[in-house]
């Protein structure tokens, strides 16, 4: 699996984004409005002022003449301090105010105020001029009242919008910040329990998913709840090709052993006789090793899903050496039990410690020699030791560690057939109960001693 | 003001430089003195309203604590200030005038530096504009009346009070009234114009002292001087803070605030956009609004500081408020009709 980046990581990048981005457009829409506000409440202001001195004008003796109202400039200190200017031009002639105050661009309409920004004695002017006819008839003078006002005010409440705007659009955006944190979190909250529900299930649950699931989830869900249920299918198949291989490779070969045996009685010639004997050894070595493979294959597929039966150890070592007593008879091998007087409870997979013990003793009888004993022993201390030693000839130098390995045979096996998968049947087992296996020389004499350990429950 | 103590020489000197500067300047110089610093590292140039003597101890307590500045104080009349730093663009450090409309047409046309005083926290919001221009006193306008005319508790206390009493004596009153001629003294325009649109008695007041044939002056002092001595039985509009002083040396004259309203002005400082020393302007400029705190100064100079106190207290006190209003009476046209309004009034012989 490759991890390619975080839902959660982008989910909250991308809600953090949003949230800027709509910070950031709030900052510029509550500046804009609260300037545009205060530009056109000094807009307003300069308009009222204009429109005063305006209404002042009067014609005396065919002369413009002005009355500048009191209000007139004393109200555009109301709001600031900034510099104030006028003009009152009639008919191109400055009547009164500042002689070099510029004049609007676009003339106004008697009834539309002009409003422009300019440069006058190097500060930045809002000029607002209303014209007005003063006089009657034909002698009627065009007069343009100009009155304008530096915009410093205008700017330190600009700063203060600014910064208003700021802290609030940074309030906003570190509150959606930590909201989206928190969505991301709780967006991703029910992958997290199904996660938890599939990881807490035992190895052989292979139920489907019944965690509640958003809708998002349920394809996701589904598709897991069918793959296992095709894992399931093929788990049960395998299990069924075990038992049918097992079964159908065993009784051909059983089959022609009994076969090859009549031809031996009926065989006269001594080097007849030897070839059919070779023949059943190979028969019995095949027939041995196809039973191990499919033990070892069982014990592969059985330990991943352990049964939990009930079970007595010390009735399952007496069936073992019951089982293998004539194999043993066969070289004249004593097995000497000795397994105490009580039964001893376990639970595990009777049919893979059957299997365990049975490769052990096999082994044992395999390696002694003809007229020698075989222990089987079963004690118990801290732990549950089921034992087998022989009086065979050892592992010779090999490393014990080894023998546990898929295929890897003893040293010293010289010319005994052997499929290397015995003792790894058995240490698999072992593990798969929690327990281990332990190989050691025969401390009385020649030999060797394999146990089974298993912690008591 | 006492003259004893300064050197006969450095006066001739200092009567040539005046003399001198006067033929090169239009304004007009009235006074001139250097304060000789006692290790001068820096000369202050001051433009003044303020006469020397009003002024004196405060430019002596400046230098006690700053002994390195030497104070050049030139003494000149409102209109003549206006024109100097205005018209001329001449170079001072510090200009400090009565006339409120006038130092606020200069701040509004950018003919002053801005300063953030080190006392601004404690400074009146309205006892500044534009941290360009700061008042440091504040000075009623006042009616002074001679005791010969009113004996103590007849004076007129209202303008209609006044104009009543006025009217009733007209043979009394002829030719003994007093008050600013607007057309030459900023500060009497000030006061004139800020009547004409505190009450209408003003107009009313304005006749009646026509008709008895007002004497116009230049001057605060020579008003007092003239109530005092008896030549006057009444004064209008005359600056408190001096009134003040000269009842402290001259007998016989009351000073009446008017219990109607009372214009009560400020003298402000600014430092002119021509200034070659504003850095020490800012440490004058913030020593004169630190008068409040300096009692003996406001004794000694009879200059009576910021008080937001008593305005809260007399409710009469109406200060002349900082803002572009005060540029109205300084429109040409108004000026030129309020003047014809006064004249026609005052002016009926």
């Amino acid at each position: 699996m490759r991890i390619s980046g975080s839902i959660r990581r982008r989910l909250f990048i991308q809600l953090a984004l949003v949230a800027a981005v709509l910070s950031l457009a709030f900052f510029l829409v509550v500046r804009g409005v609260a300037e545009r506000a205060a530009e056109g409440t000094q807009d307003d202001i300069l308009s009222a002022s204009a429109t005063a001195i305006a209404d002042s004008l009067r014609s005396e003796d065919g002369r413009v003449t002005l009355d500048l109202p009191y209000s007139a400039l004393s109200m555009l200190g109301s709001i600031n301090e900034d510099r104030v200017f006028y003009r009152v031009v009639s008919d191109g002639r400055t009547l009164t105010g500042y002689a070099d105050l510029p004049q609007p661009n676009v003339p106004p309409r008697i009834s539309t105020p002009s409003v422009e920004t300019l440069t006058y004695r190097g500060d930045e002017i809002r000029a607002v001029s209303v014209t007005r006819p003063v006089g009657t008839g034909v002698n009627a003078a065009q007069v343009v009242v100009t009155v304008a006002q530096t915009r410093q005010g205008l700017a330190a409440i600009s700063r203060q919008i600014t910064a208003t705007a700021t802290g609030i659009g940074v309030g906003f955006f570190l509150l959606a910040t930590a909201l989206s944190l928190w969505a991301a979190g709780s967006a991703l909250a029910p992958i997290t329990r199904i996660t938890g529900s599939v990881t807490r299930r035992g190895p052989t649950d292979l139920r489907p998913v019944q965690a509640n699931a958003p809708d998002e989830l349920v394809p996701l869900i589904n598709a897991l709840n069918s793959f296992m249920g095709r894992l399931r299918a093929s788990l049960s198949r395998t299990e069924d090709f075990i038992a049918e291989a097992a079964h159908r490779v065993r009784t051909p070969l059983a089959t022609v052993r009994a076969q090859a045996e009549i031809t031996h009685r009926k065989l006269n010639k001594p080097e007849h006789k030897q070839a059919i004997r070779e023949m059943i050894r190979a028969i019995d070595e095949s027939s041995r090793s196809a039973g191990q493979m499919l033990d070892h294959a069982m014990v592969t597929f059985r330990a991943d899903s352990l049964a939990q039966d009930a079970l007595d150890l010390r009735a399952l070592m007496e069936e073992t050496c019951d089982r293998l007593a004539p194999t043993a008879d066969l070289k004249d091998i004593t097995i000497r039990r000795d397994l105490g007087p009580d039964p001893v409870a376990f639970t595990g997979d009777g049919i893979l410690l059957q299997a365990a013990l049975q490769n052990i003793l096999d082994n044992a009888i395999k390696y002694s020699p003809d007229d020698s004993d075989i222990t089987a022993r079963l004690t118990l201390n801290g732990s549950i030791t089921l034992s087998i030693t022989d009086q065979g000839r050892g592992f010779g130098d090999t490393n014990l560690s080894d023998l546990t390995t898929r295929y890897m045979r003893g040293a010293n096996v010289g010319d005994i057939v052997g499929s290397g998968l015995g003792l790894t049947i058995a240490d698999e087992v072992a593990k798969a109960h929690g327990g281990r296996l332990e190989i050691s020389p025969n401390t009385k004499g020649e030999g060797a001693c394999v146990s089974l350990i298993f912690p008591r429950a | 003001m006492c003259f004893a103590d300064f050197p006969a020489r450095l006066t001739g000197i200092l009567l040539g430089l005046l003399l001198s500067i006067s033929a090169a300047q239009g304004f007009e110089i009235e006074d001139r003195r250097l304060f000789e610093a006692t290790d001068e590292r820096t000369r202050l140039s001051v433009i003044s309203t303020a006469d020397l003597d009003v002024f004196e101890p405060i430019i002596r307590a400046f230098q006690a604590s700053h002994s390195d500045i030497s104070v050049d104080y030139v003494v000149t009349g409102t209109t003549d200030l206006m024109q100097a730093l205005y018209d001329e663009g001449a170079s001072f450090d510090l200009a400090i005038s009565s006339a409120m409309d006038l130092q606020t047409k200069l701040a509004n046309d950018g003919f002053a530096q801005t300063h953030t005083p080190t006392a601004s926290a404690t400074l009146p919001t309205w006892a500044s504009w534009r941290d360009q221009l700061f008042a440091f006193t504040q000075e009623p306008a006042v009616v002074v009346v001679s005791d010969r005319f009113f004996p103590p508790g007849e004076a007129p206390q209202n303008r209609d009070e006044l104009i009543a009493i006025l009217r009733a004596n007209p043979e009394l009153f002829q030719g003994k009234i007093g008050t600013y001629d607007v057309r030459r003294s900023g500060f009497g325009y000030l006061m004139a114009t800020q009547d004409s649109r505190n009450s209408d008695a003003f107009w009313r007041l304005m006749e009646v002292m026509g008709r008895l044939d007002a004497k116009l002056y230049c001057c605060s002092g020579d008003m007092i001087r003239d109530v005092a001595s008896g030549k006057l039985a009444l004064a209008y509009n005359v600056l408190g803070s001096y009134a003040v002083a000269q009842q402290n040396t001259t007998d016989g004259f009351q000073i009446i605030e008017m219990s109607d309203y009372v214009n009560v002005m400020s003298r402000t400082a600014l430092i002119p956009r021509t200034a070659r020393n504003a850095d020490d302007a800012r440490i004058m400029l913030d020593f004169l609004l630190d008068l409040r705190s300096r009692k003996d100064l406001v004794a000694a100079s009879g200059l009576p500081a910021i008080d937001p106190a008593a305005l809260l207290a007399n409710p009469s006190l109406r200060p002349i408020r900082f803002g572009p209003g005060l540029l109205v009476f300084l429109d040409s046209l108004k000026r030129q009709s309020f003047l014809r309004n006064w004249e026609n009034s005052l002016l009926q012989n």
